[in-house]
């Protein structure tokens, strides 16, 4: 039974663990500068590099670490606070220069940027952090390589304050991709002191305790519970934040956090359900803020290796079918911007995204559908997301009603967590699915670029044709401000207008809601928790 | 349930057993209100499981925007849920799928498992070591993980709905089978029926069997109710029957979510419905144990 | 034989148990849809970055080198590393297990002092108003999922009354974690004479052992009752009565502990079943038990923590049909124990 010594010892261990020092009450969770924050997943890492971390643990990047540059902040039209994509502003570096060949850029650090242990940012860590990102691979590595940094080659130290990026081609994306989270600012030397021949990069040390400069240290995290944020008082990074700690609270049930926000035992929920969304801003109680997210769309996808699905008559013949007004109504509960019922086939603008010339037309969809082989219908699974399954569910059986009145047989098909990444984005077999890709980079190119070019992860659809190809390859990296640019993506549009292998339903909102008391809520493209601008009134 | 009462009645020893079952049901019956009480519930679960689908006043699967939510009216008694689908015809239709889950979950785990336990706890020997260490393999589960795991291995269809509820009762049957089995196998009577010349395998079916039932049934008309709550309990975390499908559990399951925002008619009814065939099956048990138990049957 | 070596026996028979539940959990994670690399990969993930993790896992091996490679980490009490949490899985189960097994164990505790009563009460009382209503009660209480009894509880005692605290886990956020001595942070709390922890402990528990008592009564006190009802009717106990004993002697010491039996094999189903059941209720109440982590394990493929979650479920619960096995030679000494 070398189970039960194992059980024996490892409750050694725990116990030694726990030798910490500890006080009778948390005495400031009551006190005026704690925010109590509720998220409905598991931060699983603090270290956004690791290969496994999850999404919801990004926010510790966001709080714990600096970048070069950040975004800046603007007022949208309902009054709430977004950041602002055309707006780059400084974090640890104190201002930067562009080439005139637009190949490289040159940072200066802030002279007085210092890591929680008192040692000063230097170049020599903005190069270790980079050159990491791209060593441990996966997605940090992915993310990098969207602003064009492939290679630690590119990372160039001039001197102990002076940092230059090297790119290949010069890109509009380079500089906003040194603001995600991916692109954080860690302390070299406190990692390396606890890197191993084994681990050089220390992803076992950061990953439980972070080294950064950030606006918040950790304070606690027990996994699976909270973490908790205590604010870094010689943060240089940006206006110092208005609460002392933050507390982060893992409440898987939507019930119950709906429960605590609505009885004020939380100050903010954050991310929930339309539906509550919808109830919550009706009743005044508490305040809901829901902004669109940038870039992002709910759409169907029609996988073009279904044979039906070849056919631009058929896919036409989908996306007159859907019951857009009634989706809009029941799944996303009224949040959201209305992504269908263009007046125009023909984009007027090159505006991303915007609404498509469809609308529900059962009589067209079925004159469309009765010019194919297929007027008779067929039968075909309706795929979605286990952990999407809130909005995912209702619109699926919406469709599923709507198309049965054409011919089209749709069965329900829900896929579980793990296995939605494998056969959705990776192996692309589901024939007809629903999906969510929104691009942290706010460009159209950038989005079509992920879901619109053979093989890239989110080309759910298997969408492939050589006049995208060369126009995502153009737009890519080209400036905004260039003349070609706009006809450009106008063209895109056409494109996706016309072979409609992603039918949008709506651009989604990222819906939370608060306590009057917590101000300064601010909308981010990384759609995590940024407790840097809260303040408690 | 009818197939384990005609099949433990024909067991019985007797030349007349048909008769003499018939006379035992209709005195348990008349003895006991609240058993005749029982199989007139089961009766009425039945009948609707039977025709509900043809009389129910709405298509169960028709959604209407503009219906969405709505408490109980006149004319939808059990409102509608979140896509404006009518709860009543919903929680009516919904009578046979569950109905059959329980029945086939519950009736494939009790005849798996008491013929194992039984012939375990006779014979014992290497039958006894091997389905052991099956059942204590399965036991060693945590029982609702097994159950997730299973379904979600081998996808959330209603077959391996009914194929993991009844693994994961398989060890319930069979270790109180066992149990009852090993305590009896050398008793006084025993001993005497094989003295007179019984056959083992008659003197397990007919004298020690009927004496581990009664027990068993208890069990039996619990784990009927369970293998409902355990689909609602899959569904709560997204592994259940497939929507559209109404069933209780699932419905539950989603309704549950909206108890705080005030809609309760969602989890209720089907609720309310779930906790009737679960007192059925609960008085239908102790009415089984009753018509049973030979000690009863004087 | 003597007591220590039928536990000695049962000990070594415990063995191939635990291997088919190695291998029946390495089959059983690795039949789960879905790739963990994918997964794990993130957001924006190209097929080098899926296969790098691939790698990284080990699952781009063929089977038997993994298991091969499972079984050797095993042998050196290596659980490995859970993907989804990126904490060692035995840092995980041990930190997490006591909090289920506070829950589980108090939500059983109260349901023993209750159901006991009852279930002997109904079949002294058998057919009497008593026996209906504790018929109606406890199969009140079975017939509602778990999930729902907790929400709907949450909502009555939390959301419209107030008199339970926020359904937060363990404890609320005005108290810190006591030196852990058992685990049991009620019982901790109370060693380091930290009255306001224990009773924030306890009240945090309240709500979340009512839920699963409730689940937990109708087995216990229908069994009770059925022993019970056996026993009396029994002939010995038609003997006892008949020499003369009194009958609340017949009843406590002859009726009862031949009861038991049956009793304690329901409380050891029960129990497993709980703390395997329990997984829903933890994750309505926040719990920070195993439950819940192995939920979260198994929708994300993480098999490491699946393996590791199963494999201490099951020495858990092999110790527990020992002591099972071991009351029942105590108590009844027809059985007896092959070696």
């Amino acid at each position: 039974m070398n189970r039960r010594e194992l059980l024996k010892s490892a409750g050694a261990v725990a116990a030694g663990a726990a030798m910490l020092p500890f006080l009778k009450t948390n005495a400031w969770a009551q006190s005026a500068g704690t925010a109590v924050v509720l998220i409905g997943n598991t931060i699983n890492s603090l270290d956004i590099h690791r290969p496994g971390t999850n999404r919801p643990s990004y926010q510790v990047a966001v709080n714990v670490y600096d970048r070069l540059v950040t975004f800046g902040t603007k007022k949208l039209a309902d009054g709430s606070l977004s950041y602002d994509y055309d707006k780059v502003e400084p974090e640890l570096a104190e201002s930067w220069q562009i080439s005139s060949d637009r190949k490289a850029i040159l940072f200066k650090l802030k002279p007085n940027a210092t890591f929680w242990d008192g040692t000063p940012v230097t170049a020599e860590d903005v190069k270790w952090s980079f050159d990491r990102a791209l060593a441990l691979g996966g997605f940090p590595r992915v993310q990098m390589g969207a602003g064009g940094f492939v290679d630690p080659a590119q990372f160039v130290v001039v001197d102990s304050k002076t940092f230059r990026v090297d790119l290949k081609q010069p890109s509009k994306l380079a500089l906003p991709n040194l603001g995600v989270p991916v692109a954080v600012i860690i302390n070299s030397k406190v990692a390396r002191a606890n890197a191993t021949d084994k681990d050089p990069w220390a992803t076992e040390y950061l990953h439980r305790t972070p080294a950064g400069s950030g606006a918040f240290k950790v304070e606690r995290w027990e996994p699976g519970q909270q973490l908790v944020y205590a604010r870094n008082d010689k943060w240089v990074g940006g206006p110092l934040p208005g609460v002392q700690r933050v507390i982060i609270r893992e409440v898987p049930a939507t019930a119950t956090r709906r429960a605590m926000v609505e009885r004020g035992d939380a100050h903010l929920s954050f991310q929930i359900p339309n539906k509550d969304a919808q109830e919550l801003a009706a009743a005044k109680k508490v305040k809901v803020v829901g902004s669109p997210i940038d870039n992002c769309l709910y759409v169907a996808c029609l996988n073009y290796n279904f044979e039906p699905f070849k056919d631009p008559k058929v896919r036409q013949a989908v996306a007159y079918a859907i019951p857009y007004e009634q989706i809009f109504k029941q799944a996303a509960y009224g949040r959201g911007v209305p992504m269908w019922g263009a007046k125009s086939a023909k984009p007027a603008t090159a505006a991303w995204p915007q609404k498509f010339p469809y609308d529900t037309d059962l009589k067209k969809a079925q004159a469309l559908l009765a010019q194919t082989k297929y007027k008779g219908g067929f039968e075909v699974p309706l795929s979605y997301d286990l952990g999407e399954a809130d909005w995912g569910e209702p619109a699926a059986l919406l469709i599923q009603e709507s198309l049965g009145k054409i011919g089209i047989k749709v069965t329900l098909d829900k896929v579980p967590g793990a296995n939605w990444r494998t056969v959705a984005l990776v192996e692309k077999k589901l024939p007809f699915l629903l999906e969510n890709f929104g691009g942290w980079l706010n460009t159209a190119d950038y989005y079509f670029y992920w879901a619109y070019i053979k093989g890239n992860l989110f080309n759910a659809s298997n969408y492939d044709d050589p006049a995208v190809a060369k126009l995502v390859e153009e737009t890519l990296h080209m400036e905004k401000s260039d003349k070609s640019y706009d006809a450009k993506i106008k063209q895109l549009i056409q494109k996706a207008f016309d072979d409609v292998p992603r039918i949008p339903l709506w651009q989604p909102t990222l819906d939370s809601a608060m306590s009057p008391k917590l101000q300064g809520y601010e909308f981010w493209f990384h759609r995590q928790v940024d407790a840097r601008s809260y303040k408690l009134v | 349930m009818t197939d384990i009462t005609v099949n433990t009645l024909a067991a019985a020893p007797r030349s007349s057993a048909w008769s003499r079952g018939y006379a035992h049901f209709r005195y348990v019956m008349t003895s006991n209100p609240v058993t005749l009480l029982a199989f007139v519930m089961l009766a009425a679960m039945i009948l609707i499981a039977v025709f509900g689908p043809l009389l129910v006043p709405h298509d169960p699967l028709a959604t209407a925007a503009d219906k969405a939510l709505k408490p109980p009216s006149l004319q939808h008694w059990f409102g509608t849920d979140q896509l404006g689908r009518d709860v009543f015809s919903r929680v009516i239709v919904a009578t046979r799928l569950d109905l059959l889950i329980s029945v086939s979950a519950v009736a494939l785990s009790f005849f798996v498992g008491v013929a194992m336990g039984a012939c375990a706890g006779y014979w014992g020997g290497w039958f006894d070591k091997l389905s052991g260490r099956l059942l204590d393999t399965i036991m060693a589960f945590p029982l609702f993980v097994l159950a997730m795991g299973i379904v979600a291995a081998a996808g959330n269809t209603i077959q391996n709905i009914v194929i993991a509820t009844a693994i994961i009762n398989l060890p319930f049957y069979a270790r109180v089978a066992r149990a009852e089995v090993s305590i009896r196998r050398n008793a006084g009577f025993v001993q005497a029926a094989r003295l007179s010349g019984n056959t083992e395998l008659r003197i397990l079916i007919e004298k020690i069997l009927p004496n581990t039932l009664p027990p068993m049934m208890v069990q039996l008309s619990l784990n009927m109710g369970w293998a409902i709550l355990n689909a609602a309990g899959l569904s709560f975390i997204g592994l259940g029957v497939r929507p559209p499908t109404a069933e209780w559990g699932i419905m539950v399951a989603e309704g549950a979510n909206y108890i705080v925002s005030g809609e309760w008619w969602l989890a209720l009814f089907p609720g309310a419905a779930l906790m009737l065939a679960v007192f059925t099956f609960n008085l239908l048990g102790d009415g089984l144990r009753d018509l049973v138990d030979p000690q009863r049957r004087t | 034989m003597g007591h220590l070596s039928i536990i000695l026996a049962r000990v070594l028979q415990a063995a191939p148990t635990l291997f088919g539940i190695v291998v029946v959990t390495f089959l059983l994670t690795r039949a789960l849809p879905g790739d963990p690399a994918a997964y794990f990969a993130g957001a924006s993930a190209t097929p080098e970055s899926i296969a790098e993790i691939r790698a990284q896992l080990g699952t781009d091996q063929p089977l038997p080198v993994q298991f091969v490679r499972y079984l050797k980490d095993l042998a050196g009490g290596n659980l490995g590393q859970s993907v989804s949490t990126g904490q060692p899985v035995a840092d995980e189960l041990l930190r997490r297990l006591p909090a289920s097994l506070e829950l589980t164990l108090s939500a059983l505790l109260l349901s023993v002092s209750i159901a006991i009563p009852l279930g002997v009460l109904a079949a002294v009382r058998q057919d009497s108003w008593v026996d209906q209503l504790c018929r109606f009660v406890v199969t009140a209480g079975v017939s509602l999922p778990t999930f729902f009894t907790g929400l709907l509880l949450v909502y009555v005692f939390y959301f419209l009354l107030g008199w339970a605290p926020a359904p937060l886990g363990r404890l609320d956020m005005l108290h810190i974690t006591p030196p852990p001595v058992t685990g049991f942070l009620v019982i901790d709390s109370l060693i380091a004479r930290e009255w306001s922890t224990a009773w924030s402990a306890l009240k945090q528990l309240l709500l979340p052992s009512i839920t699963l008592a409730l689940f937990t009564l109708a087995p216990i006190a229908r069994m009770t009752r059925a022993a019970m009802l056996q026993a009396l009717a029994s002939e010995y106990l038609r003997t006892a009565r008949a020499a003369g004993l009194s009958s609340s002697r017949v009843l406590m010491v002859y009726a009862f502990r031949n009861a038991l039996l049956p009793v304690v094999t329901t409380l050891g189903m029960v129990f497993s079943f709980t703390l395997g059941a329990n997984v829903l209720v933890e994750k309505v109440f926040a719990w920070p038990g195993i439950g819940s982590f192995a939920i979260e394990a198994l929708v994300v493929s993480d098999y490491a923590a699946v393996q590791g979650f199963v494999l201490s479920m099951a020495v858990l619960f092999v110790l527990l049909n020992l002591v099972i096995d071991t009351l029942y030679t105590l108590i009844d000494p027809r059985v007896r124990i092959e070696g």
